[in-house]
């Protein structure tokens, strides 16, 4: 019997080892956004080098997000790799649902990972997906307008600072806008930047017995400052912008100052696509006056294998190459070192080449400015910066970002923003049971 | 004296004719040129019509982007799939309810209709669950039967009203003439009845062509069609107007293509009885 | 007529058609109803439990369910009186003679070959985009204030945008039953010097009431789920969140299954009380 059981082991260890070393077809959802987009230019690359093929499934980040969630909740095991972020990975981590990535190989040199993507990607100490590009957020702005309006960008500004140099800057006549911000409701949009701004005013999501504080000064303030700010000198209709609305206007010269992630740097600095190319400086992302937290907030779009796949193996092997060096070193080589996928990796910020880009120094900043297990003045019983990292938030923070957004097209007051974000997430953490 | 009235009149009426026609249309119009455009020119300001380098270079990235024939085939497969499936199933259905109606005959068609108020989004872990037992996810079969089923209850009453219109006089004097139920059908009705079964078979097939939530939320990569393909070029990080039209145009077009081929049929048998 | 063969014949040919139709509803519907009745959190480690009618009371109780009811509600009959009454006026100009009448149709019956995924990221960046958009430049030239279309006028965009989608549904149904007027009843009355006014009133009119029910039917089975138009366009915000947008929220963005299907059940409902509400209506013009 015993003798059955072990030549049953050995059969199927064997069969593992067969498989692994066989040619397979990956399926991978990803995200639209220009980074996966070249990597998937790029496949040919990986098939070359393992063998494996690759079937892509990409779709814009909200569509995405519901699309593996649904699949992963229910293990529909429609994919082998999701791309995921750092939202999804710690709660997905927790629940056993992603393959635990702590066998990665040697070369692959797992310590290299910048310290905060990798904690902000792992839960318990174990990382749970790899980091394909990682930003914060910064200020990008006009160095030409900033000197025509006789100011000087200090390098790291306070948000009083900004206002006046925002309104400095503004010419509606010449279509130019001071200052650009994302008003679109969605938590990974205008929630995101209105959460980084409560957070550099004081504010927080929820007190340590995780009560809502929309009810208290700091958000007032904060939300007050940012409409008042944008009504004053931000685009027209900001109230529907997202980040991709607000790099067309950078890019169309637009825009006097910027406030997003910083992997747009890359995208305003580049000649082919912006008219303000070589017009354009970095600065550290505004706190309120006398306020320790700033406005950066952290994320990173990773590679996660759902728990029960039949291809983990090949999966890694897919990790290891989209997420390493040599992955870097390939976009580098065809697209120059400005489009690499930045914010991953020690090595790139210690890489020379890497350092003559202009926005280098400056992200690495950035995201070193931000803290994820201390986000904000008052202390939270939450992870994450721009979110909180438990399931129900990207719920409440859509529609909380909704009022508020209604609050930026002049639907409504900031008190009755402020009174509908608090009962709303009262009430839907009450579902949650908290 | 009259006749120029006439043409007078036939003239204003082109006029106005045209002019809301091409309002309509312009929409659709505007995406194709804008599909030929660089992405400078397609925020240019003020916009350009017609006079620009025309470029195929965006149909280039797309296709480079995506296998634009695998989506398309599968949109061809799936929404033929569930049309004809479909219709296999309604005739007969259809087909009862006109010539030996019941008293419930009324109550069943209304039945029928409600089934389609069910909010798809409430019903998607359900189905998502049952599609894992079935082993049915991003499968074409799997989307060809949930399509059949959201639309059979269209091609059901559309049939249906298109068989009453066909004088019951002719199946009794087949029927006097010694013919069975199934020559009844397939040399006295079928016939008749091919304009609204051609009719009927357009509609669904537009009508699965262009739905969008189970084609999207069941697929992944074998079976995902057109607009699952759209679904990765909303919003990507930057507002590429002229890729998005040239991807919207391969969407569309072939629908768009054959509808117009085939208008007069559509036409001809979309009255759900509302014809007297 | 009929003998008791082919009624057994008939049923026959009925049962597959019934019966797959049965199932369809039957099964989700009752896998929503046990759903709604649990505590259902796939994000928190699945089913946990029976929980009474708490989902439903939450669901109801919530301050979006109202408005978004009535958003609904205005949804569907804003776009119900533009596609009907615009079809009736397109459907009745073309009918009359003129040249290119089939080009014309063409035109006309375009918009209801896109998808609505394609017709809402179309409108939403190159018609409604409050910079770059075409009427942003169109406004701007004749010297006005670019109008911010989805955040301060959310609701018309969005009507505007169904509305386009199913004008020709609706101009091609009426149009067949223009096409099927008498026009000798229509000549002689125009001989007997009846104004257009009372022409179109007492003969044309009640000749279309027939069709009208009929568009009013189907577009409101369709128009009651639409989600692509509102989840490109302003994502539920501004005022534009309708039910079955709500149960998105709660089903995919929160992940609280049991709320959703809760609010599943109401959706169901909502749709059942238009029905009801139609068919007496129109129940009259129905004599199927």
């Amino acid at each position: 019997m015993k003798l059955t059981v072990n030549a049953l082991l050995g059969a199927t260890a064997l069969c593992t080892a067969f498989s692994a070393a066989n040619a397979e077809t990956l399926t991978i959802a990803t995200v639209n956004n220009g980074d996966m987009i070249r990597m998937q230019g790029l496949t040919d690359d990986f098939t070359a080098k393992t063998g494996h093929t690759v079937e892509w499934v990409t779709l814009e980040e909200n569509v995405l997000r519901q699309r593996v969630t649904t699949d992963i909740s229910t293990k529909g095991g429609q994919f082998d790799l999701m791309t995921i972020g750092m939202y999804e990975t710690p709660i997905w981590g927790a629940n056993g649902w992603l393959v635990p990535l702590n066998d990665l190989s040697a070369e692959y040199n797992v310590d290299d990972l910048l310290p905060a993507m990798r904690n902000g990607l792992s839960h318990d100490g174990t990382l749970y997906a790899a980091p394909f590009y990682g930003e914060s957020s910064m200020i990008m702005y006009r160095t030409d307008l900033m000197e025509k309006a006789g100011l000087e960008m200090p390098k790291a500004p306070t948000w009083q600072f900004i206002r006046e140099a925002a309104a400095a800057m503004t010419d509606r006549a010449a279509d130019i806008n001071g200052i650009c911000l994302r008003g679109k409701a969605g938590w990974g949009e205008g929630g995101a930047i209105i959460t980084v701004t409560a957070n550099s005013f004081g504010a927080r999501w929820f007190d340590e017995e995780w009560n809502a504080q929309f009810d208290q000064p700091e958000w007032k303030e904060a939300l007050t400052f940012f409409s008042g700010m944008m009504g004053e000198s931000g685009p027209a209709g900001y109230a529907t912008n997202g980040f991709n609305e607000n790099l067309s206007l950078f890019q169309q010269g637009k825009c006097g100052m910027w406030i997003d992630a910083t992997v747009a740097a890359s995208f305003v600095t580049n000649p082919n696509d912006s008219t303000v190319a070589d017009k354009v400086g970095f600065a550290l992302a505004p706190n309120s006056e006398g306020v320790e937290k700033r406005a950066n907030w952290l994320w990173a779009w990773a590679l996660g294998i759902p728990a029960g796949t039949q291809k983990e193996a090949a999966a890694k092997q897919f990790i290891e190459w989209a997420t390493s060096t040599s992955y870097i070193e390939l976009v580098a080589a065809k697209e120059g070192w400005a489009n690499v996928p930045p914010g991953a990796r020690t090595s790139l910020y210690e890489n020379p080449n890497y350092q003559a880009v202009p926005f280098a120094q400056m992200t690495l900043d950035s995201i070193l400015a931000a803290d994820p297990n201390n986000p904000t003045v008052k202390p939270v019983p939450y992870v994450g910066i721009q979110f909180a990292a438990i399931p129900e938030f990207a719920g409440i923070a859509t529609e909380v970002s909704q009022e508020f957004s209604a609050v930026y097209a002049g639907q409504q007051t900031v008190d009755e923003a402020l009174a509908k974000a608090q009962a709303l997430t009262t009430d839907a953490m009450e579902a949650a049971g908290y | 004296m009259a006749r120029a009235v006439t043409n007078n009149r036939k003239a204003l009426n082109t006029a106005i004719a045209w002019a809301i026609g091409l309002l309509i249309f312009f929409p659709i119009l505007w995406t194709i040129l804008t599909s030929f455009k660089t992405e400078a020119q397609a925020i240019s300001d003020p916009p350009v019509f017609l006079f620009f380098d025309w470029t195929l270079e965006n149909y280039a990235v797309v296709q480079e982007r995506s296998n634009y024939a695998r989506f398309l085939w599968n949109s061809i497969i799936i929404a033929g799939g569930s049309t004809i499936l479909g219709l296999i199933i309604a005739v007969p259905a259809a087909w009862s309810m006109a010539f030996v109606p019941s008293k419930r005959t009324k109550d069943i068609l209304l039945w029928m209709l409600s089934t389609k108020m069910l909010p798809a989004v409430g019903v998607l872990y359900p189905i998502y669950l049952l599609f894992i037992e079935l082993g049915l996810l991003d499968t074409r079969i799997g989307l060809v039967v949930v399509l059949m089923l959201i639309n059979l209850p269209i091609i059901v009453w559309m049939l249906y009203t298109y068989f009453k219109e066909i004088p019951g006089e002719i199946l009794e004097a087949a029927r006097m003439d010694g013919a069975s139920l199934k020559d009844e059908i397939l040399y006295v009705l079928t016939p008749m009845a091919v304009p609204g079964i051609a009719s009927t078979l357009l509609l669904n097939f537009i009508l699965a062509w262009n739905e969008a939530f189970w084609t999207l939320n069941l697929t992944a990569a074998q079976a995902a069609p057109l607009t699952a393909f759209i679904a990765s070029y909303s919003s990507p990080e930057g507002l590429f107007y002229a890729k998005l039209s040239a991807a919207s145009t391969m969407a569309i077009a072939p629908i768009l293509i054959m509808g117009w081929f085939s208008q007069k049929q559509l036409v001809r048998g979309l009255t759900f009885g509302a014809v007297k | 007529m009929a003998t008791k063969q082919s009624r057994s014949a008939a049923r026959i040919m009925l049962a597959p058609a019934v019966i797959l139709l049965l199932g369809w509803m039957l099964v989700p519907l009752v896998m929503t109803l046990w759903f709604s009745f649990r505590q259902y959190l796939p994000l928190r480690g699945g089913d946990q439990g029976f929980v009474g009618f708490d989902n439903y009371i939450r669901f109801i109780s919530s301050s979006s369910f109202w408005p978004s009811v009535q958003t609904t509600l205005i949804i569907v009959g804003g776009v119900l009186a533009i596609t009907v009454v615009l079809g009736v006026v397109l459907a009745l100009l073309l009918d009359q003679p003129m040249w290119g009448q089939g080009i014309v149709r063409i035109l006309v019956i375009a918009p209801f070959f896109v998808m609505p995924t394609v017709s809402a990221l179309v409108w939403k960046n190159m018609f409604m985009d409050p910079v770059n958009g075409l009427f942003a430049h169109v406004w701007k030239f004749f010297g006005a204030t670019p109008v911010e279309w989805l955040s301060q006028a959310s609701m018309q965009s969005i009507i505007m945008i169904v509305s386009w989608q199913w004008l020709p549904f609706a101009t091609l149904i009426l149009l067949t039953a223009v096409q099927s007027l008498d026009s000798e009843q229509l000549e002689a009355a125009e001989m007997d010097g009846a104004p257009f006014r009372s022409r179109f009133w007492y003969l044309i009119l009640p000749h279309l009431a027939r069709a009208i029910t009929i568009v009013v039917l189907i577009q409101t089975i369709f128009l009651l789920s639409i989600f692509a138009e509102i989840f490109v366009t302003t994502g539920g915000a501004f005022g534009t969140r309708t039910l079955s947008y709500l149960i998105f929220q709660r089903v995919l963005e929160s992940q609280n299954i049991g709320l959703g299907s809760a609010g599943g059940v109401y959706a169901i409902i909502l749709a059942n009380i238009v029905a009801i509400f139609l068919m007496r209506i129109v129940g009259k013009n129905l004599d199927a």
